[in-house]
Formats: C-alpha cells, sequence, structure tokens
C-alpha cells in the first residue's frame, strides 16, 4: 500500500477527530451556563467523582510524601538535610506530584467508569431516548460530570497536599529521627500560598480533562460491550496523557518567572 | 385526504459506502396510524431517526406541521421534539433510575413538573399498560423484557404526545403479550388523538394497529395503501413478506455452504 495513503489518513484521522472533540467541549460548555441546571445530578456526581476518590487519592499522597522525603535523604548530603527534605517535600507535593498523581489517579478511577456509563447508555439507545424526552443530553450528562469534576479536583488535591506533606513529616521524624517541630516550622516557612494555588489551578484543569475525556469517548462508542470496553480504555489513556502534557505547560506557564 | 402530519421527502443517508436510505418519500396524515413494513437492515429505524433528529441526512427534507426540520436551530427544533413520545425497539429504559422515574421523565426534566405530581402520573400511565403501582419502584434490570416494553410504552405516552413512534413494540413477546401491546397501541393513539408511526415484522400486529401499510426495501418505499389493501397489492415484494416466503423478490443476504 501507498505510504503517502497510510500518512494521509493518520493525518486526516486525527484532525477529525480534533475536530469532534472541539465541537463536544463547545456544545458542552455552552450548555453549563445556559438555565436548566440540574443541580441535583452535579451533587451527586460531586459525591462520586470526589468523596468516593478520597482513600485512593489520600493513600498515594501520603506514601509519596514519605517517598520523596527518604529520596531526598538519601540521595542528597546530610548536613543541611533536614532543611531540605522539609522545604522540597513541601514544593514537590504542592506544585506537581499532587496535583499530577491525584489528577492521574483519579482518571483511572472516574474517566473509566464515565465512559463505561455513558457508553452503555449510548449503545442501548439511552442517549437517543434523552434527545426524544425534551432533554439535552450534553447538559443532562455531560455538564454535570463536568462542573464536579472541576468543582472537586482542587478540594481532593489539597487535602492530597496536607496529607502528601504529612507523609514526608511522619517518614521524617519516625524513621530519619528529624525533629517535629523544625520541620514544621520549615515546611512553614518555604511554603507559599502561590504553590498551593497553582496546583489547585492545574487540578481544576485536570478535573476538566477527566470528565470531558471520559464522556467524550462514551458518547462516541459503538457496536456493543466490545465498543464500550474500548470506549473505556481510550478515556484512561487520552485522559493521563493530556493531564501529562498539560502539566508541562501550565508548568512553565505558571513558574515561567 | 387530510393534511399531513410527517412528510419525508426524498430522504437519503448512508454509513460509509452502505447506502441505508436511498430517497425516502412518505406521508404520515394527521390522526392516522401508519405501519412501515419491511426486512431486517432495511433502515426502518435509522428513517425512525432521522425524523427525531438523532441522525442527520445527508440529503431530502423532512416536514412536520408544515415545517421543514432539518432547517431548525436547536431550540425550534426542540420545540417540535415536544411534540414526539418514542418507543425505542430495545425499550432503552435509563438502567439508572427507578421505573416511575422513567415514565415520568419527560414531565420532570422536559416540562418541569413537580416531581410528585408526575409520580402521580406516572403510575397512572403504568396502569393503563397494566403495571402495578409497585412495578414503578423497581429499576429495569429487574424486569421482563416483556415489562420493559411496556414501560417503555408508558414513558411514550406520558406526556400525551401529538406524535408517537414505536419502534417493533410487538418483537420479542409472546403473541399473547403482543396482542395486548397492540391493544394499549389502539387505545392510546384513540384516547390521544395521536399520529402513529409504528415499525414491525410482526403482520397480525400490522393488521391490527394499522390504518395505513408502507412497505421499504433497500432504502425506498416500494409499496403504500391501506390495511385493506395488503392482501391484494399485486405486489410481488408485499406479497412474499406478508406471507413470509422464502422465496421470492426479496432476497436476503445468506450465505448458503
Ligand atoms: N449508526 C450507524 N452507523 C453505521 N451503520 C448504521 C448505523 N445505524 C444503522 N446502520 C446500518 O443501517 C442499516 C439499517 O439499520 P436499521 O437499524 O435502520 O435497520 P432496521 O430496518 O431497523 O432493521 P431491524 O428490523 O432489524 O431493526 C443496517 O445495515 C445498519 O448496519
Ligand atoms: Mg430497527
Amino acid at each position: 500500500m501507498n505510504v503517502f495513503a497510510i500518512i494521509g489518513q493518520v493525518v486526516l484521522g486525527t484532525l477529525a477527530e480534533i475536530g469532534a472533540l472541539t465541537r463536544f467541549i463547545w456544545l458542552s460548555v455552552s450548555h453549563i451556563f445556559r438555565p436548566p441546571f440540574f443541580w441535583r445530578l452535579v451533587a451527586q456526581q460531586m459525591l462520586r467523582i470526589g468523596y468516593f476518590s478520597l482513600p485512593v487519592v489520600a493513600l498515594t499522597a501520603f506514601f509519596t510524601g514519605g517517598a520523596l522525603a527518604l529520596q531526598i535523604y538519601y540521595g542528597g548530603n546530610s548536613f543541611n538535610s533536614e532543611s531540605i527534605v522539609a522545604t522540597i517535600v513541601a514544593l514537590g507535593i504542592t506544585r506537581e506530584l499532587g496535583p499530577v498523581l491525584g489528577g492521574l489517579m483519579v482518571a483511572g478511577r472516574v474517566s473509566a467508569a464515565i465512559a463505561a456509563e455513558l457508553g452503555t447508555m449510548r449503545v442501548t439507545e439511552q442517549i437517543d431516548a434523552l434527545t426524544t424526552l425534551s432533554t439535552n443530553p450534553h447538559k443532562y450528562l455531560v455538564v454535570p460530570r463536568v462542573v464536579a469534576a472541576v468543582v472537586t479536583l482542587p478540594l481532593l488535591v489539597f487535602i492530597a497536599d496536607i496529607i502528601g506533606i504529612m507523609g514526608g513529616f511522619v517518614v521524617s521524624t519516625g524513621s530519619l529521627d528529624f525533629n517535629a517541630g523544625v520541620y514544621v516550622k520549615n515546611t512553614a516557612d518555604f511554603l507559599k500560598l502561590d504553590d498551593v494555588t497553582s496546583g489547585l489551578i492545574k487540578a481544576a484543569v485536570f478535573g476538566f480533562i477527566i470528565a470531558t475525556m471520559g464522556c467524550f469517548h462514551g458518547f462516541n462508542s459503538k457496536g456493543g460491550a466490545q465498543g464500550v470496553g474500548r470506549a473505556t480504555t481510550n478515556a484512561v489513556v487520552t485522559a493521563s496523557i493530556l493531564i501529562l502534557a498539560a502539566n508541562y505547560v501550565m508548568t512553565s506557564l505558571l513558574f515561567a518567572n | 385526504m387530510s393534511e399531513a402530519k410527517i412528510e419525508l421527502r426524498n430522504v437519503s443517508k448512508r454509513f460509509g459506502k452502505k447506502v441505508v436510505l436511498d430517497g425516502i418519500n412518505l406521508t404520515v396524515p394527521k390522526g392516522e396510524s401508519l405501519v412501515v413494513i419491511g426486512g431486517s437492515g432495511t433502515g426502518k429505524s435509522v428513517m425512525i431517526k432521522c425524523v427525531l433528529g438523532i441522525i442527520r441526512p445527508d440529503s431530502g427534507q423532512i416536514f412536520v406541521d408544515g415545517k421543514n426540520v432539518l432547517k431548525m436551530d436547536a431550540s425550534e427544533r426542540e420545540k417540535v421534539l415536544r411534540k414526539f413520545g418514542m418507543l425505542f425497539q430495545g425499550a432503552a429504559l435509563f438502567d439508572s433510575l427507578p421505573v416511575w422515574e422513567n415514565v415520568a421523565f419527560g414531565l420532570i426534566q422536559g416540562r418541569k413538573m413537580k416531581r410528585k405530581q408526575a409520580k402521580d402520573i406516572a403510575i397512572e400511565k403504568l396502569a393503563k399498560v397494566g403495571l402495578a403501582a409497585e412495578v414503578g419502584e423497581l429499576y429495569p434490570a429487574e424486569l421482563s423484557g416483556g415489562m420493559q416494553k411496556r414501560v417503555g410504552l408508558a414513558r411514550a405516552i406520558a406526556a400525551d404526545p401529538e406524535i408517537i413512534f414505536f419502534d417493533e413494540p410487538t418483537t420479542g413477546l409472546d403473541p399473547i403479550m403482543a396482542d395486548v401491546i397492540n391493544d394499549l397501541i389502539v387505545d392510546s393513539v384513540k384516547d390521544l388523538g395521536a399520529t402513529t408511526l409504528s415499525i414491525t415484522h410482526d403482520m397480525a400486529s400490522a393488521r391490527k394497529i394499522a390504518d395505513k401499510v408502507a412497505m421499504i426495501h433497500k432504502g425506498k418505499i416500494i409499496w403504500a395503501g391501506s390495511r385493506a389493501e395488503v392482501d391484494d397489492s399485486g405486489n410481488a415484494y408485499v406479497d412474499q413478506f406478508i406471507h413470509g416466503r422464502a422465496d421470492g423478490p426479496i432476497q436476503m443476504e445468506v450465505l448458503k455452504p
């Protein structure tokens, strides 16, 4: 087969996908601010996306904070390590690891769940049925999930920040014999509000990515159980990659100076 | 002859290379019951979805009450959709909602009715299709196929629509239940004075609910007439279909070993 034909097909396919995604996002976002609003559904989704992700995110943050503390201690020279460990754990968790790892964990859980649910609704014609009952599927299905994810991800990451720093603290004071008071003081001295808010802004963006990818792939799934499975996988993979890419872009913008 | 409630002019639709609708012309007069018969995979469901705006045809015009729905913007279209009720081939019940909320869905979400009042109406409609109020508290997955069809029917008529589409209302039901559904359709049409378009392979059902019959084959309407004319249509396709013969002008795409 002609190489150019294959390249052309891939390029066209990718462009078509980007076009479809842009259209999907536009259709959904344009409904966020137009009544009617489905508050009950937003609350329900916040519970599912936020509350039920807490254990996963908390455990991830705790172990990451602990491992980070060990790594810095072993890697750096022990001279001065007491202040360096506390600082780097605090900055690393709030700026990067809290939002990114939290985002990835929630992507695995929530994007998959959303894609599977909406994908099943698509192949069993439930999404078509919504249209015939004078209910816009974007408004009813996509908007509550996107809004809930954008609101809850920063909350989750804020909790992850606290628990991650605690993980570092527990390991430092427990197995590295650091002084607890000094550790807390070092953390408080070096951690600035900007570090935390930058992480929370990232988290909101990741929330948008997670919900949008889940909904987009669910909406476009076709062909029965296999199609739903494929949509689920695609949702998690694209959400994860987009989170990492968006994180890079935001880090370079937020910390440019 | 009374005025046309729905009119399709030259409607065509293809998926990839596969031509599904190839210039459909069809009129449903106001207050009448039209039954479309035709083989599996001939595009009957696709045709109905084109009228509902779930699938956009490639070309042609579709008029509802004299207005071309393909030229409408989203909000006009939503208004037109309020006139419709639809029973899906696979029932397409929302499996996250209890039965009564499925039936009341169009009233609560589409018409902003209070939940309490909508529930009363839902229970009344469930009674119409022969289901007890307790069934309303169950979830769709807990129902048999026949019960799901009946719930789908209750949902389709819940908002007293002017136009109702029934996609294979009796497929997969035992003959007695099928006849019960036929009676329900005839009754609801009489009670509501609705215009209906039904799709079926089931000639007993067609004979019972039709005022007019049209036959679709290879994406075209090849015959249309009144119920009485079906039996001596003089059309070889229609004859073969209503008598269910394997031999005739309609060749099923079956690969013989
Ligand atoms: N979304 C879609 N994408 C691609 N092809 C489709 C789609 N929907 C329907 N088709 C194709 O269109 C053809 C007609 O489908 P349709 O569901 O209208 O058949 P039907 O007449 O309702 O058949 P049945 O009586 O079995 O329900 C089928 O060959 C199907 O493969
Ligand atoms: Mg069909």
